[in-house]
C-alpha cells in the first residue's frame, strides 16, 4: 500500500505533483511549480519516519521504492549505470579486447574485472538498479491499475461550487433557459458520434441555494453574490481523456511485458555458428555447428532436423573510384530439405535471413575456402581439402592454416600457415596484399613449418592458429623464409623435399552462417509496440473537466458559468472551455465576471488565457 | 559529381543565410534588451515575482506571458522578421541541398554523418520556423540558427564524405525511416533544448540571479515566462520522445534481422537507450512533487547532451557496429 488515495478514489503514486486528481486546481494552477514548493503542504501524506517496528519499517521502505522520487532516481541511476559497458569493452562483444586491456592495465583492469565492469549488463550491480525499477514499476502501476479502472466506470466529479479558482472558465448570458443551456452544453461536449462520446457527461440539477441551505448541506458561501436565492440551476459536469490514464498503464505495463518476454527469450534461445563451402551443407543438429551457445531451458529437441546445402555464393563489389571494392550485395543461394524431404531453393542475404522452421539463418561473413592438396615426400597424399581463409581487410587478404599430421611414418608433420589473395600484387620486398575482393589473379602465399603440430596430445586446438613453438621454418640460405606461391591449378614443391602443394583450379566460396531461434520475438515485438502505442495515446491524449452551471439571475437573463481543468499543461483547455459556451443558443458572452474584483479576474483571465497561445495545436 | 558538388555549395548557401539570420536574431534581441517594457504591466502585480530581484527585474519580470514584444510598444522587431525570412530561405536551400546530394548518391540522403548533419539542421530549422508559423517564438531564432550555422560548418569541414551508395549491412527501408525518424527526433530535441535553456536562464532572472539580471539579459523578459517556455519545451520534447521510442524499436527491428539480435548493447544502441532513459526520467520529474519546473528543464540538458554525444561521440570514438560515420 504505498501512495495515497485522492479525493476523488483515484490512487495516487507517493510524490506525484498533480492538482487533477486532486480535483480542484492549486493556488495558481498553470503558474510553475517551483521546487519544492507543494512539498510542505503534502507532508501530512508523506510516510512518517519509521518508528513503527518491523511491518512499519518494511512499508514505509515500500512506499519510498514505489514512490515517484525513487523511480526518478532509479531511472537516472540506470543511465548512468550504462555508460561504463560502452566505453569499457564487453566480453560479449569482444572478448579479444577485453584481454587486451587486461593486459594493457593489469592493477585498474583487475580491479574493473572484479566489479564487472566487462560484463556491465549482466553485473549485478546493473541488474540490481532495472530489477528495483521494475519492481517499483510493478508496484506503483498495479495500484494504479486497479484505481482506474474503478475511475473507468466512474461519474464526472460533481460540478464545484465556484468557478473563479479554474485555470480556464467563461461567462455567459442568453435568453434560453437554463435547462436549455445544459443540454446543449451536455450535447456539444458528448460530441457528434453517439458511440464514442468525446467527453462523458453528467446533466444535472442544483437546488436553489436557500432550498440547500435548508437540506442541511453546508456549502460555502462562495457562488457569486449575483446568485439569487430561490434559482435552482440546471448544472453539467464532463470529463474526457480517461484514454491518457490507459495509455500511460498500458505504456508502463508493456515495458513489464518487455522484460519478461526478453528474459524468456534468454531462457529458451538457442544459436548456432556453422562454416559452409559452396556444395557442401549442415544440419540442424547441435554437432553440426562450430559454435552452439544455449538459454538455460533450452532442450535439444526444439532443434527442426532439416538440413540445407550452399548451392552458390554471389558477391558484388563496386569498381568506381568514389566507393572501390565497397561491398555491393552477397547473396547465398541455398537448398533446404525439410524433415519431410520436401526440398526448396532459398536465398540468404545479409539483412534479409532465412527463417526456417521458426529458426533464422543469416549471413554473417564470407570468404573463400579453396581446395589444397598436400603430398608427402614418398608421394602419398598427406592432406587434401577445403580451408577456410578468414578475410583481414576489404580487399580480402585472407589468413589461413593448413595441418598436415598424416605424413607417411617417419617424416615430420607439416604446417602451413599464410594467404590467400583473391587479386595477387607482389611488392618488390616480397610482401604481398590483394587490391581487390574478388578472384582476378588469385595467388596462394604459404610458409611451411615443420616439426610437432601437437595434435596428438588431444588438448582442444584453434582450426585457424598454428602454433609455431615446437616447429621449424623452412628457410633460404639467406636465412629468410620461404614462400610457396601456387596459383589455381598449379602443383608446387614445398620446400626441403617435403613433398608437394596443388591449389585446386575451382576456388570454393564459403559462407558463415548464423542460426538463432527466439521464441520470444514476436512477444518483444508486441510489447514494444504496445508500449508505443500506450505512450504516444498518454502524452497526446488530453485529459480534461468541464463543468457548466446555468440559472436565472435576478434581471431576468439566464447566466452561464463554464469552467475547465486539465492535466497538466493544456493548451487547447480554454478553446475547450469556449466550444461549450459556444453551443449555448442566443450567448452573449461576457468579458468580466462580476462577482470576482476586476483585478483578480484579470489576473485569472491572463493565467486562463496564457496556455492557450503557448502551440494553438488543439484549436480548430 | 555535378549535382553532389552542387549540393555542397547549397550547404554553403544555407549555413550563409542562417548565419545573416543569426545576426540579424542577435540584434533584434538586444534592441529588445534596452527597450522599456509597457510601463501598465509594470503595475501589475502578480504573485511570487518580486522576490528579491533587483532594479531592471522588477520592472520587466511582470509583463505578461504570452505578450513577449506586443507590450514592449515601440521596440522595432523588423529585424526579427528579417531573421525568419532569412532562415525559411535557408532551410529552402538546405532542402534541396539534400535532395540532390540524394540524387547523385542515387539512395536516401541520411546514411553518413554528414548527411545526419545536413538533415538534423533542417529539421531543426524548420521546427523552428513552423513552430513560428503559430505562435510567436522569434526570441528562439538567435539559437537555433546558432546552433544550426554550427552543425552546418562542422558537417561541411569535418564529416564529410563524397556521396555514393551504401554497403549491404545499410540497404534496406529501415535506413530511410529508423535513421530518418531517428534525426527528425534530433532536430525537435535540438529546438527542445533551445527552449529549456531560455527557461532556465530566465528562471535565474526572474528569480533575482545576479548574473542573468543584469541590462544585457533583458531581451529574457521578452521571451516567455518559465512555465510557458517549460510547456512549450515539453510539447516538443513528447513528440521528439515518441520519435526516439519509435527510432529504438525499428533500430533492434532492423538489428534483429541484420546482425540477427535486436539488442547487443553495442555503444551506438548503448547511447540511445541512455537518452531515452533520461527523457522518460525528465518525464518523471515534471510530475515529480520538487523535480517540475526548474529542475526538470536540467533534465532536457542532460537528454540532449547523450543525443549529442550519441550522434559525435560514439561514431567518432567508440568502434562498434554503427560505425558508418564514412570517417
Ligand atoms: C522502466 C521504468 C520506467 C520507465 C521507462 C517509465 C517511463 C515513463 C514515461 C516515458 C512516462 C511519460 C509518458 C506517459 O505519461 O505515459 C511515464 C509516466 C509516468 N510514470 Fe513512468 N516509467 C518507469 C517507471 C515508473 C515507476 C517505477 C513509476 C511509479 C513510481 C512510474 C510512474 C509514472 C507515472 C505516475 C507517470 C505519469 C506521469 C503523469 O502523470 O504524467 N513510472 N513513465
Amino acid at each position: 500500500m504505498a501512495g495515497r488515495t485522492s479525493k476523488d478514489g483515484t490512487y495516487v503514486p507517493e510524490g506525484i505533483a498533480d492538482e487533477f486528481t486532486q480535483g480542484e486546481p492549486a493556488q495558481g494552477a498553470s503558474a510553475q511549480r517551483a521546487p519544492s514548493s507543494g512539498d510542505k503542504e503534502q507532508r501530512p501524506n508523506r510516510p512518517a519516519a519509521p518508528t513503527l517496528g518491523l511491518v512499519g519499517t518494511l512499508r514505509w521502505m515500500w512506499r519510498q521504492l514505489t514512490s515517484m522520487r525513487v523511480a526518478l532516481m532509479l531511472l537516472m541511476l540506470l543511465a548512468v549505470a550504462a555508460v561504463p559497458g560502452s566505453v569499457l569493452p564487453q566480453r560479449n562483444q569482444d572478448a579479444a579486447a577485453v584481454i587486451e586491456y587486461l593486459a594493457d592495465h593489469p592493477t585498474a583492469g583487475e580491479w574493473l574485472d572484479r566489479a564487472g565492469f566487462f560484463d556491465v549488463y549482466t553485473s549485478v550491480w546493473f541488474s540490481a538498479i532495472y530489477i528495483l525499477l521494475f519492481v517499483s514499476l510493478i508496484g506503483c502501476i498495479l495500484p494504479r491499475s486497479m484505481a482506474h479502472y474503478r475511475a473507468l466506470r466512474g461519474r464526472p466529479p460533481r460540478v464545484p461550487s465556484r468557478f473563479n479558482r479554474f485555470p480556464a472558465k467563461a461567462f455567459a448570458t442568453t435568453d434560453a433557459s437554463p435547462e436549455e443551456v445544459a443540454d446543449a452544453i451536455a450535447t456539444r461536449l458528448r460530441g457528434k458520434i453517439s458511440w464514442l462520446p468525446t467527453f462523458r457527461v453528467d446533466r444535472g440539477e442544483e437546488p436553489a441555494r436557500g432550498a440547500r441551505g435548508a437540506s442541511g448541506r453546508s456549502e460555502p458561501a462562495s457562488t457569486g453574490p449575483e446568485r439569487p436565492p430561490g434559482q435552482p440551476s440546471a448544472t453539467v459536469s464532463a470529463e474526457r481523456g480517461y484514454l491518457r490514464e490507459t495509455g500511460n498503464l498500458v505504456f508502463h505495463l508493456a515495458l513489464v511485458g518487455l522484460l519478461v518476454s526478453v528474459a524468456t527469450g534468454q531462457l529458451l534461445h538457442y544459436r548456432g555458428q556453422a562454416i559452409v563451402t559452396e556444395g557442401r551443407g549442415f544440419a540442424n543438429a547441435v554437432v553440426d555447428y562450430d559454435t552452439f551457445e544455449k538459454g538455460a531451458w533450452f532442450r535439444p529437441e526444439s532443434l527442426v532436423p532439416f538440413s540445407m546445402t550452399l548451392d552458390r555464393f554471389v558477391s558484388e563489389f563496386a569498381s568506381d573510384t568514389v566507393a572501390f571494392a565497397q561491398a555491393r550485395d552477397f547473396t547465398a543461394h541455398v537448398t533446404v530439405t525439410e524433415p519431410s524431404g520436401e526440398q526448396r531453393p532459398e536465398i540468404v542475404k545479409v539483412n534479409h535471413p532465412l527463417v526456417v522452421d521458426g529458426a533464422k539463418i543469416y549471413l554473417q561473413g564470407n570468404g573463400f575456402a579453396p581446395d589444397i592438396t598436400v603430398r608427402d615426400a614418398e608421394g602419398e597424399v598427406a592432406f587434401s581439402g577445403r580451408v577456410t581463409f578468414i578475410p583481414q581487410d576489404t580487399m580480402y587478404t585472407s589468413r589461413g592454416v593448413v595441418k598436415v599430421p598424416d605424413v607417411a611414418p617417419g617424416l615430420d608433420q607439416i604446417g602451413l600457415v599464410g594467404y590467400f589473395l583473391p587479386t595477387a600484387e607482389v611488392e618488390p620486398d616480397g610482401s604481398a596484399r590483394s587490391a581487390f575482393p574478388q578472384p582476378v589473379d588469385p595467388l596462394l602465399v604459404l610458409e611451411v613449418y615443420t616439426g610437432d603440430l601437437g595434435l596428438d596430445e588431444g588438448a582442444p586446438q584453434n582450426v585457424y592458429e598454428l602454433d609455431t613453438a615446437s616447429l621449424t621454418p623452412a628457410v633460404e640460405e639467406s636465412g629468410e623464409r620461404v614462400k610457396v606461391l601456387a596459383r589455381p591449378g598449379e602443383t608446387v614443391d614445398l620446400p626441403d623435399g617435403l613433398g608437394t602443394l596443388t591449389l585446386g583450379e575451382e576456388l570454393p566460396r564459403y559462407v558463415a552462417l548464423d542460426l538463432r531461434h527466439d521464441p520470444s520475438l514476436g512477444f518483444v515485438l508486441a510489447f514494444s509496440l504496445l508500449a508505443l502505442g500506450g505512450l504516444t495515446v498518454s502524452l497526446f491524449t488530453p485529459r480534461r473537466r468541464v463543468w457548466a452551471r446555468a440559472y436565472v439571475a435576478q434581471d431576468g437573463a439566464t447566466v452561464v458559468e463554464v469552467a475547465g481543468l486539465a492535466r497538466g499543461d493544456d493548451a487547447g483547455l480554454q478553446a475547450e472551455v469556449d466550444r461549450a459556451l459556444a453551443a449555448v443558443p442566443g450567448a452573449v458572452e461576457r468579458p468580466e465576471e462580476a462577482d470576482v474584483s476586476a483585478e483578480a479576474s484579470a489576473a485569472a483571465r491572463r493565467q486562463a488565457r496564457e496556455p492557450r497561445v503557448e502551440t494553438g495545436s488543439e484549436e480548430d | 559529381m555535378e549535382l553532389a558538388n552542387l549540393s555542397v555549395l547549397l550547404v554553403w548557401g544555407a549555413a550563409t543565410a542562417l548565419a545573416v539570420a543569426l545576426v540579424a536574431f542577435a540584434v533584434d534581441l538586444s534592441r529588445l534588451s534596452g527597450a522599456k517594457v509597457d510601463a501598465r504591466d509594470a503595475t501589475r502585480s502578480r504573485d511570487k515575482v518580486a522576490v528579491g530581484a533587483g532594479g531592471p527585474v522588477d520592472a520587466s519580470a511582470d509583463a505578461p506571458a504570452d505578450a513577449p514584444a506586443a507590450a514592449a510598444g515601440p521596440v522595432n522587431r523588423r529585424l526579427a522578421g528579417v531573421g525568419m525570412s532569412v532562415t525559411w530561405l535557408a532551410a529552402a536551400l538546405l532542402l534541396i541541398a539534400i535532395v540532390l546530394r540524394g540524387i547523385a548518391a542515387g539512395r536516401t540522403p541520411w546514411a553518413n554523418m554528414y548527411e545526419f548533419a545536413l538533415v538534423g539542421t533542417f529539421v531543426a530549422v524548420a521546427v523552428f520556423a513552423g513552430v513560428n508559423t503559430r505562435r510567436d517564438v522569434r526570441f528562439l531564432g538567435a539559437f537555433v540558427t546558432g546552433i544550426s550555422v554550427l552543425f552546418l560548418v562542422l558537417a561541411q569541414q569535418q564529416f564529410f564524405v563524397a556521396a555514393t551508395g551504401v554497403q549491404p549491412a545499410l540497404q534496406k527501408y529501415w535506413l530511410v525511416i529508423h535513421v530518418g525518424v531517428a534525426i527528425c527526433a534530433t532536430g525537435i530535441f535540438t529546438v527542445a533544448f533551445v527552449t529549456s535553456v531560455l527557461q532556465l536562464l530566465r528562471d535565474g532572472r526572474d528569480n533575482g540571479s545576479v548574473m542573468l539580471g543584469s541590462r544585457h539579459w533583458g531581451w529574457l523578459d521578452h521571451t516567455l515566462t518559465p512555465s510557458a517556455l517549460e510547456s512549450l519545451s515539453f510539447r516538443l520534447n513528447s513528440v521528439a520522445f515518441v520519435l526516439w521510442t519509435f527510432t529504438l524499436i525499428g533500430g533492434a527491428i532492423w538489428a534483429e534481422d541484420a546482425w540477427g539480435r535486436y539488442w547487443g548493447w553495442d555503444p551506438k544502441e548503448v547511447w540511445t537507450f541512455i537518452p531515452w532513459v533520461v527523457y522518460a526520467a525528465y518525464l518523471h520529474a515534471r510530475t515529480t512533487r520538487g523535480w517540475s519546473g526548474t529542475r526538470a528543464a536540467w533534465f532536457v540538458v542532460a537528454g540532449y547532451a547523450c543525443v549529442l554525444f550519441n550522434f559525435t561521440g560514439v561514431n567518432l570514438i567508440f568502434n562498434g557496429k554503427h560505425s558508418y560515420s564514412g570517417l
